[in-house]
């Protein structure tokens, strides 16, 4: 019974090795994709509640004992998480049929999809270090594919820049991993972290190195401030449907990385890593506002926004309160279903305009209210006005910001919301409002493209309005996070 | 026998990262395939480098046997970057064709356009 846990990675697998089978038919391949993604979301959510009813599941591959296997760990967190993407891959698959194009989808799109998120759920379900690697570059070599697919100069550049960036990436986390086993001398997760407390007090400093390394590691991934110079240029290239799964998959992974080897490994190292955390990600949040009140271009604001959320969520991970850690998790959620939304949206507006810069056109509204509202709920939300998705977890982060002292930190997360706001309002007021200028190309499948929009948007406002109810499942997410023990005892029986 | 492998992978790395540095794509490429090797190795030395017998059971009886584990690891980083490789050459060519240049200032300004 426990092998469900393998479902999330197991279904899109299986889907894109169908869906290889037959590259020219189009319309296969989107019905398979379609039912490979409904039928995980029904798995996943079939996942959640199981891991909410049984308490964090583990499956020994092999049957090999917890330490000496491989350990597939699904906890609350990791369960939440799944769910959200494989709901945000559904939305994006219904994108996708209009918009993508028959010359891609002819040539694999689908299943490089599948395998992104092939790779995507399984970072999240590891329990080991290694096949957290392997995983990652599942993920990678997949959005290696979508972000170079159709093969345009603006693609095959971003390309070049994005691949050497996570070589080097990759490179290193070999390297923190042959660190860590060389001290630690295992792979798995729960028993690396049980070592590592049993070492306190002995020379730690080499753990502190591991732990920075890690931190380079997965800050290149998530977009951490020295390492996110990558990503303005490479997410501008993708189109549309491939840019909502990146930014709302992609650098959370990352995150969820850092979540995971900060809370599990490295919690005891408030005297350097913890800080260092903190700092740049206070820092990526003042470059993320920087970056989203310096242009007018609809696609890097939102690219921008991206920063300024890691850098919100990784604050919080910095300070490791159960509070503030309730906030990131509620925020990390809200965040991916909120920027594949705004990433669909501006695709529509994009396909309409037939440009990306909002000082070319205005008046938008006059054509599409439906699109101008969505557009201006999907504003509120991320900005965090109370009865929307966004709210509750920056509260909570807030909270626990000023609950520990880190004044400056609170400020500095409550005046990105401000700009946040200012930002996105500013394509509303100029895109939207005023006399209508711009060629309006209307005859897109306008109302078959708003639909995963509308969805989503759907999702985010009932995840804000319903957040009291969805609070156990936030919660039983935390505890393994604040006692990595709940964690470490799941996975190692003894 | 550790410290000159270490030293050699730190070699390897200022190679790679000079390498990297450059301008042409074929030298990050081939800098890229460096720092893969100098990481492969530093798996294989960050696991004990011990006179023991390579692990395979029932060769010869002996009390000691070398570290399987960074071995099974380096197999799987040499094929992942192999892959990975495989694709960076690929894409170089086609940006060779289509760009009319190995030198990556080409690959500069495409960033939103804004003024």
């Amino acid at each position: 019974m426990n092998n469900i846990i393998l479902l999330p990675i197991f279904i899109p697998l299986i889907g894109a090795i169908i869906l290889m089978l037959a590259p020219k038919k189009v319309i296969v391949q989107r019905t398979i994709a379609l039912i490979m993604s409904f039928i995980l979301v029904a798995s996943d959510l079939f996942l959640l509640f199981y891991v909410k009813n049984h308490g964090i599941t583990t499956l020994n591959i092999g049957n090999w004992r917890a330490p000496f296997g491989i350990t597939i760990v699904a906890d609350m967190l990791a369960a939440l998480l799944v769910v959200t993407t494989s709901f945000v891959l559904t939305c994006v698959i219904i994108y996708s049929f209009y918009s993508i194009g028959k010359a891609r989808e002819k040539f694999l799109y689908y299943p490089s999809v599948l395998f992104l998120i092939v790779g995507v759920n399984g970072s999240f379900l590891t329990g080991d270090i290694f096949n957290l690697f392997v995983f990652f570059e599942v993920m990678l070599m997949a959005s290696y594919v979508l972000l170079v697919i159709g093969g345009t100069k603006i693609q095959l550049k971003a390309t070049i820049k994005y691949l050497l960036i996570n070589v080097v990436g990759s490179a290193f986390f070999v390297v923190a991993i042959g660190i860590l086993y060389s001290m630690i001398g295992t792979l798995n997760m729960a028993d690396i972290s049980r070592k590592i407390n049993a070492l306190h007090g002995v020379d730690t400093g080499m753990i502190s190195v591991a732990a920075v390394m890690f931190l380079f590691v997965f800050g290149l991934k998530a977009g951490l401030f020295p390492l996110y110079f990558w990503l303005p240029g490479s997410y501008f290239a993708p189109p549309m449907p491939v840019l909502a799964l990146f930014g709302a998959l992609l650098t959370k992974v990352g995150v969820y990385a850092i979540i995971r080897t900060y809370s599990l490994f490295f919690a005891k190292e408030t005297t350097f890593a913890m800080p260092l955390l903190g700092v740049l990600a206070l820092i990526t949040i003042i470059l993320g506002v920087i970056g989203v009140i310096s242009y007018y271009d609809l696609k890097t604001i939102v690219i921008y926004n991206i920063l300024i959320a890691i850098g919100v969520i990784l604050f919080s991970v910095s300070i490791m309160t159960r509070e503030a850690m309730t906030g990131a998790v509620y925020y990390l959620i809200h965040d991916m279903i909120i920027k594949s939304a705004l990433f669909l949206i501006i695709g529509v507006i994009m396909a309409i305009t037939g440009t990306s810069t909002v000082k070319k056109f205005s008046g938008l509204m006059t054509v599409k209210p439906t699109l101008g509202w969505s557009f201006f709920i999907a504003i509120l939300a991320i900005a965090g006005i109370p009865p929307l998705s966004g709210f509750f977890g920056k509260l909570l982060m807030v909270e626990g910001a000023f609950s520990t002292g880190e004044m400056f930190g609170g400020i500095v997360i409550l005046l990105s919301s401000l700009f946040v706001l200012m930002s996105l309002i500013k394509v509303f007021t100029r895109g939207f409002w005023g006399e209508k200028t711009g060629k309006f190309n209307l005859a897109i499948p306008y109302k078959k493209m708003m639909l995963p929009v509308i969805i989503l948007l759907t999702c985010s406002v009932l995840y804000g309005i319903f957040s009291n109810a969805i609070y156990p499942f936030i919660s039983d997410a935390v505890d393994p996070i604040i006692d990595p023990n709940l964690y470490i005892n799941a996975v190692i029986k003894e | 026998m550790e410290l000159l492998m270490s030293i050699l992978i730190g070699l390897m790395f200022a190679a790679a990262v000079y390498l990297i540095l450059s301008k042409s794509l074929l030298r990050i490429i081939i800098g890229t395939a460096i720092l893969s090797h100098g990481v492969n190795l530093l798996v294989l030395t960050m696991g004990g480098i011990k006179r023991g017998n390579v692990p395979i059971l029932g060769l010869k009886v002996t009390a000691s046997y070398n570290d399987p584990i960074p071995q099974a690891l380096i197999l799987t980083a040499i094929v992942i970057s192999f892959g990975v490789t495989a694709f960076f050459l690929v894409l170089a060519y086609r940006a060779y064709q289509e760009l009319d240049s190995e030198s990556v200032s080409k690959t500069r300004g495409h960033e939103a356009d804004d003024e």
